[in-house]
């Protein structure tokens, strides 16, 4: 009997066989889009723009074979429509496809290449666009636009595995999608069309951690170059994952790198889970044939009189309620693929993408949701199931929709004879994921024959040089040495997305406030905020240089920094001069310092004499005992020993 | 070899020639520099000589792998075992739409081919698009056309746009007339959309009496593209053809650049005012005919139609006079281009003035000239939007003096497709100056409202 629940802790990745390929997906900060003049950078909803609207439908189009993108084609044929907002600012004719694209992007070839040097890649001779078929409307096209530039590669983890890199591509990122209304989707076009680079690593990851080890070492690879995007949203991952007898699987739309990991153990366990329900199915005799050989039942009089309202909705709006047996399924059906997520929801996931129904109810939860114990005594003697064998799905809905959704029912339960079907699939907040679309074909690519291949030419090569990013460890002497951190503090700033800030401010700042304090904003302050439910992502750039200027100019003390920053993370309209202001950190002028110390050293004038600078400390206790959260205690500090000295020369 | 090495030159070809491969094939590239890359061989569409192989790896993408002497190609797989495979492993068909249109007598509508492809697909080891013409083709497709009308297709002729000539136009003229003969309800005319607008009007003035609406349609965006206009359009048009109660010839194309409407326009009054966008054509001087909104199959009447459907007999006056010019007017313009087209037996000759329809008083000899040899001289307006109206300044007064004939608020092209036609038809010099000036197929508005002229972004 197989296990209704699982322990995600008892499941050794390596033992399962897992290998995981990464997909990096990192806009680049480049001058223009890839394929037109329009800036790179994204609106502001709020602050009111200049916007033009249009709608538009995306036909699926056929391979020369008769193929068509089966997720695409039932979007179209539910009617569904793309809301398109071009804001002027940073959208042109190109977005909005009415408009052939220009010629590629120069400077993003140029970086991508950089990258792919850095990355020990062989850079192509030739570059191709080419035309991905992507028809859920984020792209105005119905393609995204996208070349190789390099092949091969690899790249070393701080461990020291060595991860090799297949691809290296640069392509267009899509448009934002804003909100779903009805049949329509409303998309923002101004990300439309900044190039990304795409880097594929070959599937040598063999482990949850590695994947997060290296997407953060690729990660910090592309900011060493100082020419990507940083902040939310401009680095996403997908992953490629199988285990030992699974199948590689598709997972879009990793946007948290912290998640990573769990999403890859999370996919392992569910594989390995179809798997064994797999082995549980054989064990138990049943066949393929058997399962798609069950006919499917109306059983709409059963729930006459049901007090189930998602069946009642149903029935009232002229649907029905049709049922299919499992044979030999009882118990797996509820039993977990992924914490919380049962093989039953894997069902109900196929049941809505190939019958757009709502989802479905099975014997394993039932009775449950309304449904009485009564209505399912029915089923079981109107299907001839039986109970603690057998299980059945039941889907209210309009006629065709149900059949259809059972239909896939039977085929997905058919396939849990065979083990795991080839999926790509979403990835949730949670870890887990959701059945997405069947995997697309190699057959949705065509060649972009509105942008003439590329040469790369020597010239090229030879400005992409000049941009291939240092080594880490390069990176970290340089930092030693120039700024003086520490080589533990130098190695934590590099993988901090705000390092090229760092490098800034230490740069103007450093001879007031010293580099390594600067760093530790970074790689202490604001991350120990985070860890306390403090929203750091609202601090803007900006703001960390006002903090840094005003501590420089002696106006904000060390100590009021983390509630300046907390303040700003609540307030992020605000600047950090308001920041003090509003919390009353009072600027104690230097004259009114000096003088207080000068009464300080008077009032134990004897104790000074005799001990000079070594009651320096019990004069900085006193002083601070007043100024404490007002000035900086290195300023305070430097008077005393100033003042100190004066009187010991005195007496000389 | 010829077109199997599409594209190839020197080196490159010569080692593909070596290997026996051909575009389609599987093959493999080593290279001395130890660097393998295996694919299908692509054709090369860029006109540089360079060294180079394209070729579809694996995983969809093309890439250009540089060769030289020392470079080894092999054949891995043929075009045609690639394809058997393919066709193996090809799930079933999938129609576009799930229902059928049901059995019953729809009009009858023809959708006539002149070129380019309003419904194509496209050949996926090479990318190349090819035309899909035949009703089944349209009908696979853009199923929702069957379910307005009964639909009949041919190929007349498959040229670009650009290449169109006015004895094409006679070829079309003939074909429409004899569909419309066969108890056609509608035709439908598929065309490039460069010279689409020429072609309109052409039809507008050969076809003297019309029973049945004539809609011609083009894509902006190709149809092999999920963004197409194509099916939008051609749906637009089947509507038009099958249910219009008008009976004209109008170009249906996007209304704005959104799938929401397409517009009728007359063919006499439409203009291509774009280079791209969807809603390139525009009636100018003039309104649209209709609005069409194809998810809803619903014809929305803009104005009061020319004629309508089924008020008339079909009347075909075919035949363009080839010896007619269409010249724009320019700072300086030499009057000898007037010369060489009067020397030249030309009988025609449609001007592209300024303004309310001048030309540097340098030409006026030369049109006094043209106009002793019994050569039709049009006036009309580079700036497309009002009226010519020679009276209002000395150089307007001189030029009627020498026999110019002012167009109206006719646009210049189908100034130029008018006098061709009634050149074809009449030898009286003075009998075609007379026609110039007579409305004959709605080309002419003689009220311009306020609203017509557009507002520009400021």
């Amino acid at each position: 009997m197989i296990e209704q629940k699982i322990d995600p802790s008892k499941y050794d990745p390596r033992e399962l066989g897992l290998k995981v390929g990464l997909e990096i997906h990192q806009q680049l900060d480049t001058r223009h889009k890839l394929f037109c003049g329009c800036p790179t950078e994204l609106i502001h909803e709020e602050q009111g723009h200049e916007i033009d609207e249009f709608i538009r439908q995306l036909r699926p189009t056929r391979s020369e074979l008769g193929e068509v993108d089966i997720a695409a084609l039932f979007e179209w044929r539910k009617g569904r429509l793309y809301h398109y907002h071009a804001p002027r600012e940073s959208t042109c004719l190109v977005e909005a496809d009415e408009e052939p694209p220009h010629e590629l992007n120069r400077e993003a070839l140029i970086i991508g290449l950089a990258v792919a040097l850095a990355l020990k890649a062989s850079p192509v001779d030739e570059v191709y666009v080419m035309r991905k078929i992507v028809i859920d409307g984020s792209n105005t096209t119905g393609f995204q636009r996208t070349a190789i530039i390099a092949l091969g590669g690899e790249i070393e983890l701080p461990s020291g595995k060595v991860v090799g890199i297949q691809t290296i591509a640069i392509e267009e990122d899509a448009a934002r999608k804003i909100r779903e209304q009805g049949k329509y989707t409303h998309y923002m076009l101004d990300r439309l069309g900044v190039p990304l680079i795409e880097i594929s690593t070959a599937p040598d990851i063999e482990t949850p951690e590695e994947a997060y080890e290296t997407a953060l070492t690729i990660g910090q690879l592309l900011r060493l170059t100082k020419r990507v995007k940083r902040g939310i949203g401009t680095i996403r991952q997908d992953l490629n994952v199988s285990i030992r007898g699974g199948v590689k699987t598709e997972i879009k739309g990793v946007q948290r790198l912290d998640l990573l990991p769990k999403i890859v153990l999370y996919e392992a366990i569910r594989q390995k889970r179809l798997l064994e329900i797999r082995d549980e199915l054989v064990r138990r005799g049943v066949r393929e044939e058997d399962v798609l050989g069950q006919e499917i039942v109306d059983v709409t009089t059963v729930f006459e009189k049901t007090r189930s309202k998602i069946i009642r909705k149903a029935l009232r709006s002229g649907g029905k309620v049709l049922a299919v047996k499992l044979p030999g399924f009882a118990k797996l059906l509820g039993a977990e693929v992924q914490p919380g997520r049962r093989f039953g929801t894997e069902l109900a996931d196929y049941a809505r993408f190939w019958g757009g129904v709502g989802g479905l109810f099975h014997t394993d939860e039932l009775p449950n949701y309304g449904i009485s114990e009564e209505e399912v005594n029915k089923l079981y003697s109107v299907l001839g199931a039986r109970k603690e064998v057998d299980a059945i799905v039941i889907v209210a809905d309009r006629e065709t929709n149900a059949r259809k959704a059972l239909r896939a029912v039977l085929e997905r339960a058919a396939y849990a004879l065979k083990g795991v079907p080839k999926e790509t699939r979403a990835a949730k907040e949670d870890g887990t994921t959701r059945f997405m679309r069947p995997q697309p074909g190699s057959a949705r690519m065509y060649p972009e024959t509105d942008i003439p291949p590329i040469e790369v030419t020597e010239e090229l090569l030879s400005e992409a040089r000049k941009l291939v990013p240092p080594k880490p460890q390069e990176k970290i002497k340089v930092l030693v040495e120039k700024y003086g951190l520490s080589t533990e503090l130098a190695k934590q700033i590099i993988r901090d997305v705000r390092l090229d800030l760092f490098e800034e401010l230490a740069e103007k700042y450093g001879s007031e406030v010293s580099p390594s304090y600067i760093a530790s904003i970074f790689t202490n302050i604001l991350r120990s905020l985070s860890r306390e439910g403090v929203n750091v992502e609202n601090i803007h750039d900006y703001h960390i240089e006002e903090l840094v200027d005003a501590i420089a100019k002696g106006r904000l003390p060390k100590d009021a920094v983390p509630d300046v920053l907390s303040y700003i993370a609540k307030n992020p309209e605000k600047h950090v001069a308001d920041a003090i202001k509003e919390l009353g950190i009072t600027v104690v002028d230097r004259e009114a310092i000096e003088k207080m110390i000068e009464e300080i050293i008077a009032s134990m004038i004897d104790e000074v004499k005799e001990k000079g600078l070594r009651a320096m400390n019990k004069v900085m206790g006193r002083a601070m005992a007043q100024l404490r959260g007002r000035v900086d205690g290195r300023v305070v500090a430097d008077i005393v020993r100033r003042k100190i000295e004066e009187v010991i020369g005195e007496k000389q | 070899m010829g077109l199997s090495l599409e594209g190839y030159t020197g080196i490159a070809r010569s080692l593909l020639e070596k290997a026996g491969a051909k575009v389609g094939d599987y093959i493999r590239i080593r290279r001395s520099d130890g660097r393998e890359f295996k694919g299908v061989l692509m054709p090369r569409y860029s006109i540089s000589s360079r060294p180079i192989i394209v070729v579809k790896l694996d995983n969809g993408y093309n890439v250009g792998v540089r060769v030289d002497e020392s470079t080894v190609v092999e054949v891995i797989k043929t075009k045609e075992a690639l394809l058997e495979e393919a066709r193996q492993g090809a799930p079933a068909v999938i129609p576009l739409l799930e229902e059928a249109p049901s059995g019953e007598r729809k009009p009858r509508v023809v959708i006539l081919g002149t070129g380019g492809t309003i419904a194509s697909r496209i050949e996926y080891e090479t990318g190349a698009v090819k035309p899909a013409f035949s009703a089944r083709d349209i009908l696979d497709a853009v199923p929702e056309v069957g379910f307005i009308a009964d639909i009949e297709a041919d190929v007349i002729m498959n040229i670009l746009s650009e290449n169109m000539r006015p004895d094409l136009w006679e070829k079309i003229v003939d074909a429409v007339a004899k569909r419309i003969s066969e108890g056609a309800d509608g035709v439908v005319i598929a065309h490039g959309t460069d010279t689409m607008a020429y072609t309109a009007a052409a039809l507008s003035f050969a076809l003297r009496g019309l029973p049945v609406p004539v809609a011609l349609v083009g894509a902006q965006r190709s149809s092999d593209r999920p963004s197409s206009d194509a099916a939008f359009n051609l749906i637009s048009a089947v509507l038009v053809a099958a249910k219009a109660p008008f009976a004209e010839v109008t170009v249906v194309m996007h209304g704005t650049i959104s799938d929401t409407y397409a517009l009728a326009h007359r063919g006499t009054k439409v203009r291509k005012m774009h280079t791209s966008r969807r809603d390139a054509f525009q009636s100018i001087n003039s309104r649209p005919l209709a609005k069409i909104y194809p998810f809803e199959k619903r014809i929305e009447l803009l104005r009061q139609a020319l004629r309508r459907r089924g008020e008339q007999e079909l009347e075909v006056s075919n035949g363009f006079e080839k010896k007619v010019a269409l010249i724009k007017y320019y700072p300086g313009m030499d009057p000898e281009i007037i010369d060489f087209l009067v020397d030249r037996g030309y009988r025609g000759i449609v001007i592209e003035g300024t303004g309310l329809g001048h030309v540097g008083e340098q030409l006026i000899d030369s049109l006094q000239r043209a106009y002793e040899n019994e050569v039709v001289v049009v006036m009309t307006s580079q700036t497309l939007f009002g009226r010519i109206n020679m009276n209002v300044y000395i150089t307007g007064r001189k030029l009627l003096s020498v026999g110019v004939v002012p167009g109206e608020d006719m646009l210049p092209e189908t100034a130029f497709v008018k006098l061709s036609w009634i050149l074809a038809h009449t030898d009286s010099f003075e009998e075609a100056r007379r026609l110039v000036r007579e409305n004959l197929a709605g080309e002419i508005e003689y009220r311009h409202t306020i609203d017509l002229y557009p507002r520009w972004p400021h």
